[in-house]
């Protein structure tokens, strides 16, 4: 019988913990003014609620029970620490504690997320540490996995986490939500920080596929909470991108872990729901009449999400949402996108010297795609010397098995 | 006419030179009127580097001054936190053709002042 309700209360103590750790860290790292502080804090909070809610249950907001339990277990630690070290540090760091900041109203907890995660993405820390330390604090994820999952030794990744915090407590990184002029710029880089862990695992291929996998769905949970916590136009957008690319995982590698491009996919295995998602959040961003560049790829990403087949791709459409990224976001890789859009439009002969334009000022001469976009347009155009060097060019450029078995294919059908 | 001596070093050579030594040639310095100025930084690792290109502010992690820049100048600051000191270091007119380096101050004087009569009274129980 008491050994069910232990059980019972470890089940209890787990749920929650799930469901609460990061926002009680959260809501302790403000408290307390250090993210090792407050670690230690939460860790000790659940092994207080590990050892009393079993007996005497769960108490009604296990929130705010939490919090205030790792702010007396770190009082205690400071002062016990202030004892051995010296007794001058003690009273700065108890007024820090000893606030009375019984602040744990919903809003402030919400708003202490949102401070963690601006604070973890701040461009003042390097941008590979501020992807581990999203995934480490905002995701609870651990070193050992986010360390797997980026193919990093996991003494490197730990360290790039401690060297973090350093930066964030010795250069004084605020806690805080960016002001309303400064949120464009500091949203831009956690809206970096979510689609890089998002791209981290889509498109990764063969072995650590699976965990790499989580990766993209860890990217989706948070970019849900972002748009839940700050519903701005791009954190939609880009929200919207990664459901819409997520959509058609399944049917973009052929069972050899061979890519499969867009107009050859089977259009059956793209998940409905992720794109009905998608679309509306798409819909959702364009109506703020303040989107941006993810919104437009999320857009462009919709359209081809809306043919039935490839052949009834609004191509129309997409030159059009290419036209208004490349004003908005000018880029020789986004040109290079409108030009292969401009050639399902209009054919390959109204393409090539959109292509050629690009490899002509060099900007792109060792970017794979522009060679292989050239390639394939040659081919189409019956070109076949000049498709055949693109391909090899693109084929010295190239890290990837699965894109180098794909160019070698066509090489040979070219050659029969 | 004013001069303004930088200090080089290889951190990890730091621990050789006794924070006690500094203090002491530094208050030497300022007592006989030839000190006007002087603070330790923190490790290189807490730098940030602040430029302004194409009217952006671009913050980017370390000191990353390009071997073709020298040193122009320097603005000492009173700062709440790192982001108000971004803020003040974009709007330094240089920003916009070479980069800002935001280093915070160590407070040498104070650590060795709090730390300095314990140090002796446990060198004396130590030895």
């Amino acid at each position: 019988m008491a050994e069910t309700d232990t059980a019972r209360g470890r089940e209890a103590v787990d749920a929650i913990y799930r469901a609460e750790s990061r926002r009680v860290l959260a809501t302790l790292i403000r408290l307390l003014g250090d993210f090792d502080l407050a670690e230690e804090a939460l860790h000790e909070a659940f092994r207080a609620a590990l050892e009393q809610w079993p007996g005497e249950g769960v108490p009604e907001n296990p929130r705010a029970w939490l919090v205030s339990a790792g702010r007396f277990k770190a009082i205690d630690a400071i002062r016990k620490r202030a004892r051995l070290t010296s007794l001058d540090d003690a009273p700065e760091h108890a007024e820090v504690v000893g606030e009375d900041a019984a602040e744990w109203s919903d809003d402030s907890v919400e708003d202490d997320r949102l401070r963690l995660i601006f604070t973890c993405c701040h461009t003042a820390l390097a941008p590979d540490a501020q992807v581990a330390l999203t995934l480490r604090e905002v995701c609870g994820l651990t070193t050992e996995e986010i360390a797997h999952a980026f193919l990093t030794p996991p003494s490197t990744l730990a360290q790039r986490i401690v060297r973090a915090k350093a930066k964030i407590r010795d250069a004084r990184i605020p806690y805080e939500v960016p002001a309303r002029a400064e949120l464009p710029e500091r949203l831009d880089s956690v809206l970096r920080v979510v689609y890089l862990v998002f791209n981290e695992g889509y498109s990764a291929s063969s072995g650590a596929a699976l965990t790499r996998h989580d990766l993209s769905g860890e990217a989706i949970r948070l970019g849900r909470l972002l748009m839940e916590l700050l519903p701005e136009p791009e954190a939609i957008g880009l929200l919207a991108l990664m459901l819409l690319h997520e959509s058609r995982r399944a049917a973009r590698t052929s069972t050899d872990g061979d890519i499969i491009l867009l107009d050859q996919q089977n259009r059956a295995l793209w998940n409905r729901e992720l794109i009905a998602e998608g679309t509306a959040l798409v819909e959702r961003a364009f109506a703020s009449r303040r989107f941006g560049p993810y919104s437009i790829q999320a857009a462009i990403s919709a359209v081809h999400a809306g043919a039935p087949r490839a052949e009834d791709t609004d191509w129309s459409e997409i030159v059009a949402l290419y036209e208004v990224l490349v004003r908005m976001n000018p880029s020789p890789v986004v040109e290079l996108n409108r030009a292969v859009a401009v050639a399902m439009r209009d054919g390959p002969a109204a393409g090539l010297p959109l292509v050629d334009a690009i490899l002509a000022r060099g900007e792109l001469a060792e970017y794979r795609l522009v060679h292989a976009a050239r390639a394939d347009l040659c081919r189409r155009l019956g070109r076949t010397a000049d498709a055949r060097a693109a391909y090899e060019r693109a084929l010295t450029l190239t890290q990837q098995d699965s894109e180098r078995r794909f160019i070698e294919r066509r090489l040979t059908e070219l050659a029969g | 006419m004013k001069y303004l001596c930088l200090v080089y070093v290889d951190e990890k050579r730091l621990d050789e030179l006794p924070d006690e030594d500094c203090v002491a040639y530094d208050t030497a310095i300022r007592k006989n009127g030839h000190c006007l100025a002087s603070e330790a930084l923190e490790s290189v690792q807490t730098a940030t580097t602040v430029r302004i290109r194409n009217g952006k502010a671009s913050v980017t992690d370390g000191p990353f001054a390009e071997t073709k820049e020298q040193l122009a100048g320097f603005y000492m600051i009173e700062a709440r936190d790192l982001n108000e000191a971004i803020q003040i270091a974009s709007g330094i007119p240089p920003a916009r053709v070479g980069s800002i380096e935001v280093r915070p101050i160590r407070p040498i004087r104070e650590t060795v002042a709090a730390a300095g009569p314990k140090n002796r009274a446990a060198r004396v129980t130590g030895s």
